[in-house]
């Protein structure tokens, strides 16, 4: 088991009050690519688990080997209990991969009655729309998380729902996708270009002019004339279902803005992750999004950091010739002290630009995070009271 | 000059890996080692990141081609940050003169819908735009640049990426895009073109690596090598260090040292560090079989203590050399 941290320079981020407080119903996990965010989310949901907490964790994209440690092996697209864990304080833990695809159609499906949405899922626009829409991950990981979140409010199943989110271009894209993909279907040039397929006669010259009927040529030849026409009949068979896509895409927002949501940034001690982190803590403050904290996940820690780096090299130098081998551990014991004061400085950098944002650091652990044990001591580093 | 180089017939180095492990930097890096001697090289970006301009210190890259670096014998480092509105516009002005209709266009969302609904397109456009790059003549005799490089998409949108002109083929039997597709699909398809994945000796990139090689190899597209970035350093003794299992080994060294006082707890914190140290050898040497198992050549890059600067892509960009990527 690795060492404990020093706490960071700023407010101290609790995250076992966090997870233990009844209140908390959903956390979502969020930070720029590869930083641990899903590692971070699934740890969380087995530590809130085992302190007694009736958990969902919803996993984006996790390790294949973590995959298969939680026992995410079946995608159906629902939450799978996951097994191994300590109940004895009576808590719980589900767990499920989300399958982008399925959810959307899920959306079509309850949206619209059955042959209208058989017809939706055939046509080839929406096919590759829901599978490439910039963005459509995002969108359909807060659809799943509002789902889940009315089965718990419907059955009690879960009281807390832990999310984790896509690894996007722009770490925000996930508070924008709902409202962009909805924008987009409600959208003026989607209106125009499906207007043929809809019966409004040669509808593209007559609306906007001459420049944009050759436009519409254009894209034809590009895109290919069947293109444009099944995205016609898509716009007029899911014309019915904007209402509801807008209406949804609102509440989601409502959700994740509402008292008992905690967002929790994660970053690398790296100067690029920190920046990130940066935008992520001002657009959440800007839409007045609950900010729990940021974790700074994967820090070099020193053990017995009350031997300096100099001290270290100096003690090095003294024992070149005698005892090579020791020299070459207490180096590399003053290189880890240099790298772990380096990643300090950048996590003091940032406190000082966000002086009100509670921190947490975590260790790196020697070895990628691939089991039940390794997520339990993420989740102990990440619970250890400051 | 005949450049000592394991690559003398790429013009187009597609750089890709797992988000994170040092594509743009790789990328970069590659740029200014085969300007090396003497070429001229352009670097061009397509995620609309401005990471060029970030590495290389610079204001933001607009649409249009800079030069941002140089290199020993009078080699240069171009750079171009394609925004694929800009390219969208080229596009239809090369093909339909429509340039005007930009505005107009603009207005009604269609730019939107090009650049984010339709990714595809997206990715017409902007491996249009690399291969006119590899084309392009000065003065219609010498190549405008002698190699392009690509700080590509990641590896799970690749393959799509690099083969969209095929599916276009597909879709257009004839006229102007069709012929453009079949012409950009050969560079891809040839030795001209080589793709290089950067991955990290980490299980998570390795997988991806592996995955994006089989997918990569499937669409007959032409794999180039695996470059593991962000290698960590050699430590002396290391044998030994994976080795010990005793703690008085080490407090014994400690005491020459002078260290006595607190040569029990100090030998404990060095003896945790040890084991960290062999676990993290092991998981290494682990990965580093199975990315040796694919039969790619494999480059290898040193992190960079400090972080990435322009001197730090230098010194990369000599270590690339030295291994024959460049
Ligand atoms: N504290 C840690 N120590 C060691 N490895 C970690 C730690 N946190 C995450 N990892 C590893 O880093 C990799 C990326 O983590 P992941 O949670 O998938 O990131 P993200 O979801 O942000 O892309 C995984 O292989 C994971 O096991
Ligand atoms: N060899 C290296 N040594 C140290 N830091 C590196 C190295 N390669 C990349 N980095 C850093 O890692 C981070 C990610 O690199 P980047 O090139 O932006 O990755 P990508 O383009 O794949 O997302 C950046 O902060 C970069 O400076
Ligand atoms: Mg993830
Ligand atoms: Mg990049």
């Amino acid at each position: 088991m690795s060492g404990q941290m020093r706490p960071l320079d700023g407010p101290a981020l609790d995250i076992e009050q966090l997870i233990q407080d009844p209140r908390t119903r959903i956390i979502v996990c969020c930070g720029s690519g590869g930083v641990g965010k899903t590692t971070t989310a699934a740890a969380l949901g087995l530590r809130a688990a085992e302190n007694g907490r009736s958990v969902c964790v919803l996993t984006i994209d996790p390790a294949r080997r973590l995959a298969q440690a939680m026992g995410l092996t079946v995608l159906d697209n629902t939450p799978r209990p996951v097994t191994g864990i300590n109940t004895a304080r009576g808590g719980s833990l589900s767990a499920m991969m989300l399958d982008m695809k399925r959810t959307f159609d899920e959306v079509v499906e309850s949206h619209s009655d059955q042959a209208r949405a058989q017809h939706i899922l055939a046509n080839p626009f929406y096919q590759a729309l829901s599978s490439s829409f910039a963005g459509t991950q995002e969108y359909m990981a807060m659809e799943k998380l509002s789902q889940l979140r009315a089965q718990a409010d419907r059955d009690g199943t879960w009281d807390l729902i832990i999310v984790d989110t896509p690894p996007s271009r722009s770490a925000l894209d996930f508070l924008d996708a709902p409202e962009r993909l909805s924008s987009f279907l409600d959208g003026k040039f989607i209106r125009i270009l499906s207007a043929p397929a809809r019966g409004a006669g040669k509808g593209i010259g007559r609306l906007v002019g001459a420049g944009v009927g050759l436009f519409a040529g254009v894209l034809n030849k590009v895109l290919g004339a069947q293109l444009l026409s099944d995205l016609g009949t898509f716009v007029a068979a899911i014309d019915t279902m904007f209402g509801g896509f807008r209406q949804r895409a609102v509440e989601t927002y409502a959700l994740l803005a509402a008292e008992g949501t905690a967002f929790v940034v994660v970053a690398a001690p790296e100067r690029d992750a920190l920046r990130e982190a940066s935008f992520f803590v001002d657009r959440l403050s800007a839409d007045h999004m609950p900010l729990a904290g940021l974790v700074v996940n994967r820090m070099q820690n020193a053990n017995a950091d009350d031997l300096s780096a100099d001290q270290a090299r100096a003690a090095a130098e003294r024992i070149e010739d005698e005892d090579a081998m020791v020299a070459s551990l207490l180096t590399m014991h003053a290189m880890r002290l240099d790298e772990a004061a380096r990643q300090r400085r950048l996590v003091a950098r940032f406190s000082g630009a966000h002086p009100s944002v509670s921190l947490r650091g975590v260790p790196a652990l020697a070895q990628d995070v691939h089991d039940l044990e390794g997520l339990r001591e993420i989740g102990a580093l990440l619970g250890q009271p400051t | 000059m005949v450049p000592d180089t394991d690559w003398p017939e790429t013009l187009l180095h597609v750089v890709s890996g797992k988000g994170g492990t040092g594509k743009s930097t790789v990328a970069a890096a590659l740029a200014l080692s085969l300007a090396q001697s003497g070429r001229r090289v352009m670097l061009m970006e397509v995620e609309g990141r401005q990471g060029i301009a970030q590495m290389f210190d610079t204001p933001p890259l607009p649409h249009e081609e800079r030069r941002i670096a140089s290199a020993p014998n009078g080699g240069e480092v171009w750079a171009l940050a394609v925004e694929p509105e800009e390219a969208l516009l080229e596009y239809l002005e090369l093909f339909y003169n429509l340039r005007r209709a930009g505005s107009v266009l603009r207005k009604m969302g269609a730019i939107e819908f090009v650049t984010t609904v339709a990714p595809g397109l997206r990715d017409v456009l902007l491996t249009g735009k690399a291969i006119e790059l590899t084309r392009r003549k000065d003065k219609g005799i010498s190549p405008a640049y002698d190699a392009v490089v690509l700080d590509a998409p990641p590896t799970g949108r690749i393959t799509r990426f690099l083969n969209i002109n095929t599916e276009i083929a597909g879709l257009a039997k004839v006229g102007p895009i069709r012929s453009q597709a079949d012409s950009v699909m050969s560079v891809l398809r040839s030795k001209r073109t080589a793709i290089h994945l950067v991955t990290l000796l980490e299980e998570m990139p390795v997988q991806e690596t592996l995955d994006g090689i089989a997918e990569i190899r499937d669409a007959a597209l032409p794999i180039g090598s695996v470059i593991v970035n962000m290698r960590r350093p050699h430590v002396p003794h290391e044998q030994e260090i994976v080795e010990l299992t005793d703690r008085k080994r080490i407090s014994a060294g400690l005491a020459h040292a002078g260290l006595d006082k607190r040569k029990t707890i100090i030998a404990e914190a060095l003896f945790i560090e040890a084991r960290e140290h062999a676990a993290r050898l092991d998981m290494e040497s682990v990965e580093r079989a199975r990315i040796a198992d694919t039969g790619l050549p494999v480059y290898d890059l040193p992190i960079i203590s400090g972080g990435i600067d322009t001197a730090a892509l230098y010194e990369l960009a000599v270590l690339l050399n030295e291994q024959g990527l460049a």
